[in-house]
């Protein structure tokens, strides 16, 4: 039986797969097509401090393997979290990770100072890299010196671990990779979506209300593990890996090129049984090679 | 809810770019209720990539039947399905048309667009059961567009059609069609299904008019169950109004709660 338990340093998870933000709504969900003890953890939907009321539709459009969307961050906000969901979710066998947002730095550190006095949160993920919330996709996570003071800034004040999750529409990630890591991130979680765009030639305008959105599904994939590759051979933080894992081999492919962990997040829209599906699939794929533990996968990539 | 992965096409009949599937599905049909949809993956392969959600033109205990019109691809790989091949399906899902209250003897109004007509087929037949009186009032382009007023008018559903260009029955939009029913009567429930422009003029005329109503809404959906937060529409709540998830409290709404494009908030 193969031990699927991975360790990032600061939490232990009992397999590698979590559910990415904003495509697993806050876990209650989901419990109709799956126990959230089968995965190693849910990160739910991004949260400010008060209710988001988004962006206007058309929200989404399917492209080839893929899908643009432009929430916008629509969300309850911390309070109905903290009262509402979290006590829900507690005691679930599962890691909860807040997945934390700000129109400002003082929003992200009132939504970590207010959640650090709730028990039952694991790690917070840092969302700076959304591409939704601002125009032409600005966010923290495209500069190197907003991103460290930020995450400094938050370092010094939460009890907890803290996971920055990383924009790829940036020149180099590495960059700001190494940025989260010397102002103290925990871990770093790649990639957020692909600032994209869809036009309907009949109409002329664009697809979506926002114009723009966020590019997420198989059809990123590649660009994905190219990033966990580079970030993970050259930053000192543990990497949990995302973009368009669909099964347990698109997971391990990701673990090879270095991620510590991987999240699973359009497969859950075509299937909301998916992350349980692909922990089966990394299992199987494990025992039927003799891998004893899947954490001695990672980083194994031969580049020589 | 259910996701019966092999679920059989039992029967499959097309007009055109209309398409009707029955399907085998004991775990979706059994507990399946007018007005819920399903959402459907035709293939195994990421192209497409998500399921495409179709309400639920009929339901039985053993089967549900999908009525549908090709739009895109998804619809295209569903429409090409035969007898014996087997669908994905994930439902049933959704709020569907409120069938609660004194019915019996109650006239009632079926307003429908398109394939936005796929769902009064079950509910007509529901509202029957009940002992009301239905009409329905069924529009399209042109007689093309109506290709199920037989079927409806076997099932003893009173099928007042309607096309743009007047080559079936009363020539304008349904909406002007219930209109002109209104000038004769009126109804003690209305529901409709449709595009939104179309409904935003049902919904003025039945408000007029006093009619107590209920819309299907519709929205480009990604998951159906409320995870991804596409498929909103302006809904109107005690504390005002703001943008619903059309999978997750609905996609059937009373008419006061629903916000129509460009009206005054």
């Amino acid at each position: 039986m193969t031990d699927l338990a991975v360790d990032l340093g600061f939490l232990r998870l009992r397999n590698p797969v979590l559910t990415a933000s904003g495509t697993f709504g806050y876990g209650l969900e989901f419990e109709p097509y799956l126990g959230l003890e089968r995965l190693g953890g849910v990160v739910v939907k991004g949260l400010y401090f008060e209710p988001r009321e988004g962006n206007p539709p058309p929200r989404l459009v399917e492209t080839p393997s893929g899908l643009i969307n432009a929430i916008g961050l629509q969300g309850v906000g911390v309070r109905a979290f903290a009262e509402k969901v979290l006590p829900r979710l507690r005691g679930r066998g599962t890691a909860v990770i807040v997945n934390a947002c700000g129109a400002d730095d003082d929003e992200y550190l009132r939504v970590v100072e207010f959640l650090d006095r709730e028990e039952g949160i694991a790690a917070y993920e840092l969302n700076i890299s959304c591409p939704n919330v601002k125009k032409d996709g600005m966010c923290p996570a495209l500069f190197p010196g907003p991103t460290h003071d930020l995450v400094k800034r938050l370092k010094a004040v939460s009890r907890r671990p803290v996971i920055t999750k990383l924009s790829p529409n940036v020149t180099d990630i590495v960059e700001i990779a190494q940025a989260a890591a010397e102002a103290g991130t925990d871990a770093v979680a790649l990639v957020n979506t692909f600032l994209a765009m869809a036009v309907d030639i009949e109409t002329r305008r664009p697809r979506l209300a926002n114009t723009f959105g966020g590019l997420s599904g198989p059809a990123i994939r590649p660009l994905a593990v190219r990033m966990v590759y580079q970030v993970a051979s050259r930053v000192r933080v543990p990497v949990i890996g995302m973009g368009g894992i669909m099964t347990g081999a698109d997971a391990l492919e990701f673990m090879v090129a270095g991620a510590s962990a991987v999240e699973v997040g359009t497969a859950n829209f075509v299937d909301p049984d998916a992350a349980a599906r692909i922990v089966g699939e990394i299992s199987a794929w494990c025992e039927a090679r003799g891998v004893d533990r899947v954490r001695d996968l990672v980083g194994t990539v031969r580049t020589d | 809810m259910a996701i019966d992965r092999q679920a059989k096409v039992l029967e499959a009949e097309s007009w055109g770019d209309y398409h009707l599937l029955r399907v085998g599905s004991p775990a979706v049909g059994r507990d399946a209720r007018p007005g819920q949809f399903v959402m459907v993956k035709a293939c195994e392969t990421t192209v497409p990539l998500l399921r495409r959600p179709l309400s639920l033109h009929d339901a039985g205990p053993s089967t549900v039947d999908l009525f549908f019109r090709t739009a895109g691809e998804g619809t295209r790989v569903l429409s090409r399905k035969r007898p014996g091949e087997t669908l994905d399906l994930l439902g049933p899902l959704g709020k569907g048309y409120t069938l609660s209250g004194r019915l019996k003897g109650r006239k009632t109004w079926l307003v429908g667009g398109g394939r936005g007509i796929a769902p009064l087929y079950f509910l007509g037949r529901e509202l029957l059961a009940l002992g009301a009186k239905v009409a329905v009032l069924y529009g399209g382009r042109s007689r093309d567009d109506l290709p199920l007023v037989d079927e409806f008018e076997s099932a003893g559903l009173a099928v007042l059609p309607s096309t743009d260009d007047g080559s079936l029955g009363f020539h304008g939009l349904v909406s002007e069609l219930l209109r002109r029913e209104l000038g004769r009567g009126r109804a003690d429930r209305l529901y409709a299904c449709g595009p939104d422009a179309m409904m935003k003029a049902v919904a003025g005329l039945a408000d007029a008019a006093g009619i107590p109503a209920e819309y299907s809404l519709e929205a480009m959906m990604g998951c159906g169950i409320g995870a991804c937060w596409g498929c909103v529409h302006r809904i109107r709540d005690v504390s005002g109004d703001g943008w619903v998830k059309i999978c997750e409290e609905g996609p059937v709404f009373p008419g006061e709660r629903v916000v129509w494009e460009g009206s005054p908030r």
